[in-house]
Formats: C-alpha cells, structure tokens, sequence
C-alpha cells in the first residue's frame, strides 16, 4: 500500500482513499476471509453437535408432550380450585381426548404422567377401553363425571387430580430432582424418591469416588514415569515413549476386553498368582465384574493422559536446579520436594483434570468390566435413552454431567488454556 | 540420569526401587495388549491360557488359527458350537466405509478451518475454538444422547449418514488441533511470495501450503480415522441392528459369547495401532524438520 502525502496531515493511497479507511478495508476483508475458511466447519459442528446438546439441555425441562395430548382438558383443569373432584366439563374434556387421542401420543403422555403419581399409568388404561366403547356407541352420557367413576372408582380419588397440576407448565424441574433421587409430592413439594428407587446419588458418588481413585493412582503411577522419560536420553526416551504411545492408539475395547483376559478368575493375573503358590486353586481372587476391575482398567486405559502433559512439562525444567540446590546444601529430597515438584505442579494439575474429567463420562469400560456395583451414572444415561425411553431423565442426568465437566473445563482453561492440548 | 559414584546405600536403594516402579508402570501399561495375542492362537473355547499352551517344547495340539478362520467367516470346523459366521467380515468392511469417509469429510474441512484459524485476523478466535474443539471434550455418552434425539427428528438414526455425520463432528477437532500444531511457525512470507510471482489463490495452496502441512494434515486424518474407527458409543445408539460394526461386534461379542474371535480382532487391531502410531511418529519427526524445529 503505496502512501502520498497530501493535505498535509492526512495520508491518502494512490487511489485518493485516506489511508486509514483503505487499511481498515483491507483488514475487514482478511477478517472475512479467514472467517470463510473455519465457517464451514463451524456451521457443521453447530447443526451436528452444538445444536443437538441444546436440544437436550431443552428436553431436561421441557414438559409440553401432555399439553399437546391433552390441550382442552389442562384448559379446563386451571379453572378448577383445587377442591374436592373437579367439574364436569375437566371429565368430559379428558374423556373426549381420550377416545379420540392418538394411541402412541397418549401412550407417552401416560409414562410422563405415572413419574408424576403411579397409578395413572394403569388407571388410563383400563378406563380407555371402555371410553371408547362409549364414545363408538353414539350415545352421550348424561354425566361423564358419573361414567368415568362407574368405569374406575379411581377417578373418585383426588390425588391423582391434585397430582396433575405438576404438568399445567410446559417446563419443570422434575427429571433434575429425579436425577438426585428426590421428586414431588402431590403438593409439588420436593421429597426424598421410595427407598428402592434411590440410586442416582448414590451412583453420582460413585462415579466422583471411582474417577478420584483413577486421578490418584494415574498421578503416582504416572509422576515417576513422567520423570524418567523426560531426563533419560533421547533415543532410550523415545523407544519407552512407545509403551505409552502404544495403548493411547489402541482400541479402547481391545484394552478393555484385555483387562477382562487379565483379570478373569481364570486369567492371566490370577493364573500366575496361583503357578507361583501364592494363591491356592480355589482361592482365586474376584477382580473383574466389580469395583477394582473398573478402576484398575481404568486406570491402565488414562494413564497416557496423565503421562503426556507431565512429561511436557518435565522436559523443560532445567536439570541444573535440583544440582543448584544440593550444591546449596538441601538433601536430596528436600531439593525434590522444594525445587522440582513446585516446578511440577502446572503438569499434575492438567493432567489431573484431563484424567478427571474423562473419567466421570466413561461408560464403555465400566459397563463391560464393572459388572453390578461398578457402574458409573453413565450406565443409567445410556440405560434411560435406549431401555426405559424416560428421555427426560436420561437428558437431565446427561445436563448434570455436562454442567460439572464445563466447571472443569473451565478450570482446565484458567490453568493451562484449552489450546495448548497435544496429541502425541 | 545415572547415579554419582558417591550415592549412599539409601540413595542407590532409593534409585533401584525408582527403576522398578518405572518398569512396573510400563509392563502395567503394555502387558494386556501383550497377553491377548498368544490366547487369540489357542484351541480352547475361552479366553485363556491352557495347560499345552505353557508346556516347553510347544505343543502343537494347544495352538491353532481355528478363531481366526472363524473371524474371516470360514465355518468348515463343526466340532465347535460357538456361532461362526460373516458378522466380523461384514463389520469390517463396515467399519472401513465408515471411517474412510467421516475422515475425508473430517479431514477437508478440519484443514480449511485450521488455515483460518492460523491467520492473524481470525475474528473471534478463542470462542469458535472452543466450539470447534467441543465434541473432544463432551463425554461421548453425553453427546450419543444429544444426537439421538435430534437425529431422530430428521430420520437420521438407523442411517449411515447419521453416522457418518456423528463421526465427523467427533474426528474434526482432531485434524484441527494437528493442523493447528503444523501452522505454528509457518512462514507467510512463502504465500505472498508465491502470489507475487503470480500464483492464484488455489495454486499456491496445492504448490505451497499443501506439501508444508502435509504431514500435519496426514497424522490430523489418521487421528480422525482411528476416531472414527473406534467408536463404539455413537454406533451403538445410531446403528440399526444389521449395520455392525468392528466395535460393536466386539462389544456384542463380549457381553455375550464371549469367544477368542474377540481377541482374534483385537490381536488385528494391535497391529493396526502399531502401524498408525509408526507413521504418525515419523510424520512428526518430518514435520520438524520440514520446518527447522530441532527435535528437543
């Protein structure tokens, strides 16, 4: 860009344009050519992937299926004052929508209505028959209040009515309180769920419990391995970066079907265990199908993770200071413990928190080495999208896990940046 | 890294056991993939070593390629009541489409947007990559729940594309972190060079940009491929029952006959990790000295 002096103070390009307006130009136009180039990409990664987990993080609360199903009946249902049984016209609308209602749209609404109060589920049913029936003949009752209760006396029974206020909104945070084992009473007050189907906390700690013990044993496993390769020479270093290269590139169902080789009461652990006499034949020791197979493949599956940034970081940490130090005096140790390890700790918190947060999400290997008691809440996310179809609470618990891993990540950021991941 | 001649009997205790636990953590980390390949050569039925397979000198009754017949779909043993059929061929072929092309895809528009976002003037740089590097992040059962759901309202689950649109999204972040890498350090000089030596735009990216981040843009395809090669979580929700594949016929095999065939593959794919991991580290050793970066 060619400048003529003119006017004494401001720069004009050849073409007369001040230059200041001409550069801006210029640099709008770059602007928008390096945008072209990510925004295929970017518009892929929004309608495939950003788009659906908005989707989901919507569905957690989205309560507008039954109010579709049933418009007239929650219409007349708000009008009502919530004492004794409600008027005829809410009967006559729910009977109406009932027997013209599609089957599969009522179906669902029923699900949703029997995670308000059980019971519905089956009252609808047996009732709709009949109502069809009614409806078929021609015929209209003179009451539709008298007929539903001759049909089911459950229709007499006002909880259930009371029960249905939960779902006048279109949102609710019932699928949240679900996931951590509470739900509403039929006051919409927030209780503790039936003892038996308490098992998302429970679970919730596992999985913080399991994903701690994995970080842990990562670190002490990884810390010294880290150190090696990061102060052996080159060529030894880069020949026993392949042992941990190695399982990074590898199928994680490969590894983990390996693990069950492993540690099968009849494998390759406990076979050894019993050839060298420690073990007697018939006390081979329990070590898949539960908690410990989870966490020893587990670990074994994110060590890489752990070794990889500690190794980059130990790779530039001087050798001349923990020399410096014992010349000043320190042990050996105290040099270690003052001296290097502070240096450390920048690659044991990133490679914490990558260990960390991949664990909580992980769902292959526990659900196929953690047998009853070493399932992480991911089993329960997979078993509610493809078994129960409770897709409200399988999206809530999936909101959940989102929330505290955007938390880590957030963290991750604030300490060593998002863009300085490495592969390999 | 040796120890000084004049270490104390506890320093040198100290070191030993260091060098210990070293070896420990790497037979800890290579022994599994180790293990399976001799047991995928076994006769027996299970996942195990038997009594022949131990015994010195080798005895030949205890080896046999039987599971690897059965893996390629060769079912003249009838001894055997294990089923043997095609499934492992089918998933193969299965998994090869599926990777080839959510890596094509993955890989062309990881590159370009990573050229974008190597460019000093990229506008908002910090939030779009984060939202370009995301589908790495998410939990893959986080994300296998989201997509079913809004895959299902266009008709996308049970369908390759859905699939294949799946494995794209969780491969690009991937190429675009290592063609990211790649561009680091990359002179911009050489395009305004080749431009004022009359270039077009797409002539200078095939003659000048391409050859430099080529090898970047190669480990960036082979992440992707073994990304998309590997999943097993998409797949399992997305696919319909007869479009298998390998993971998810490993995953069926393990849930329920659980057979060598299984190890069979594995023993496959052990190979294949080796062969990718070779390439990658080579391409990287390339890479830097391609562009001047000695090895540290």
């Amino acid at each position: 860009m060619e400048g003529t002096i003119s006017n004494g103070t401001q720069i004009l390009t050849t073409d007369g344009i001040p230059l200041k307006v001409s550069l801006r130009k210029t640099e709008r136009k770059n602007k928008i050519r390096a945008f072209l180039l990510v925004f295929p990409l970017l518009l892929f990664i929004v309608v495939t992937f950003v788009v659906p987990i908005a989707d989901m993080l919507f569905r957690s609360v989205d309560d507008s299926h039954i109010n579709t199903v049933f418009p007239n009946t929650f219409e007349e249902y708000a009008k009502w004052d919530r004492e004794d049984l409600p008027p005829e016209a809410v009967y006559k609308s729910l009977f109406l929508e009932l027997a013209t209602g599609e089957g599969i749209q009522v179906g669902k609404a029923l699900t949703r209505m029997n995670y308000s109060k059980s019971g519905w589920k089956s009252l609808i049913k047996k009732t709709r028959r009949q109502v069809k029936k009614i409806y078929k003949s021609g015929e209209e009752p003179s009451s539709y209040k008298q007929t539903m209760i001759e049909i089911n006396k459950g229709w007499a029974d006002p909880t259930f009515w009371i029960a249905m206020a939960q779902m006048l909104n279109e949102t609710t945070l019932i699928y949240y309180w679900n996931a951590i084992d509470r739900t509403y009473d039929i006051d919409q007050k927030v209780i503790m769920q039936n003892e038996e189907r308490r098992m998302y906390v429970k679970t919730w700690w596992r999985t913080f419990k399991v994903s701690i013990y994995v970080t842990f044993f990562c670190l002490v496993l990884g810390f010294p391995v880290a150190h090696l390769l990061a102060n052996l020479p080159l060529r030894y270093s880069n020949l026993l970066m392949i042992f941990v290269l190695l399982p990074f590139w590898t199928s994680l169902l490969v590894r983990t079907t390996a693990w069950i080789v492993m540690l099968q009461q009849k494998g390759v652990i406990n076979g050894v265990l019993v050839w060298l006499g420690i073990l007697g034949d018939d006390q081979r020791i329990q070590m898949v199908y539960n908690m410990t197979g989870t966490i020893i493949a587990m670990t074994q599956i994110l060590l890489p993770f752990m070794i990889l940034p500690l190794y980059s970081v130990m790779k530039v940490i001087p050798k001349s200071h923990m020399r410096a130090a014992q010349n000043l005096g320190a042990k050996p140790a105290t040099a270690f413990f003052k001296v290097y390890l502070p240096q450390t700790v920048p690659g044991m918190s990133a490679g914490g928190l990558l260990v960390f947060v991949l664990a909580i999400g992980y769902f292959i290997t526990p659900e196929l080495v953690g047998g009853k008691d070493g399932q992480l809440i991911g089993h329960w996310i997979a078993y509610h999208l493809k078994t129960t179809l409770n897709w409200g609470l399988c999206s809530a618990l999936g909101s959940i896990l989102l929330a505290v891993m955007l938390v880590l990540y957030w963290l991750y950021n604030k300490i060593v940046g998002i863009d300085n991941i490495k592969l390999g | 890294m040796a120890l000084p001649s004049y270490a104390t009997p506890g320093q040198r205790s100290i070191y030993y056991f260091y060098l210990f636990f070293c070896g420990f953590v790497f037979f800890f980390l290579i022994a599994p993939l180790i293990a399976i390949v001799p047991i995928s050569f076994s006769k027996s039925p299970f996942m195990v070593f038997t009594e022949g397979m131990m015994t010195f000198p080798p005895d030949p009754d205890a080896w046999s390629l039987r599971w690897y017949r059965y893996m390629v779909g060769i079912c003249t043993d009838k001894t055997l009541t294990t089923p043997c059929s095609t499934k492992w061929m089918y998933a193969t072929v299965n998994s090869f489409f599926v990777g080839f092309t959510s890596t094509f895809f993955a890989t062309a528009l990881g590159t370009l947007a990573a050229l974008g976002l190597s460019r000093p003037n990229m506008p908002y740089k910090g939030i779009i990559m984060s939202i370009l590097i995301s589908p790495m992040i998410v939990p893959l059962i986080i994300t296998a729940a989201g997509m079913f759901f809004f895959y299902a309202r266009f008709n996308l689950v049970y369908t390759f594309t859905g699939i294949i649109m799946a494995h794209i999204a969780l491969a690009t972040p991937f190429v675009v972190i290592t063609v990211t890498a790649t561009l680091v350090g990359f002179d911009t000089n050489m395009i305004k060079a080749s431009q004022s030596l009359g270039a077009r735009p797409v002539k200078t990216f095939f003659k000048v940009i391409m050859p430099l981040i080529l090898p970047g843009v190669i480990s960036g395809a082979l992440f992707a491929f073994i990304t998309s090669f590997d999943e097993v979580v998409i797949v399992m929700f997305m696919a319909s029952l007869d479009q298998l594949t390998i993971p998810k016929q490993m995953w069926a095999g393990i849930r329920q006959e659980i057979s060598p065939v299984i190890l069979c593959m594995a023993t496959c794919l052990v190979i294949l990790s080796i062969m990718l991991l070779t390439t990658v580290e080579v391409l990287r050793r390339r890479s830097e000295r391609l562009r001047g970066i000695k090895p540290r």
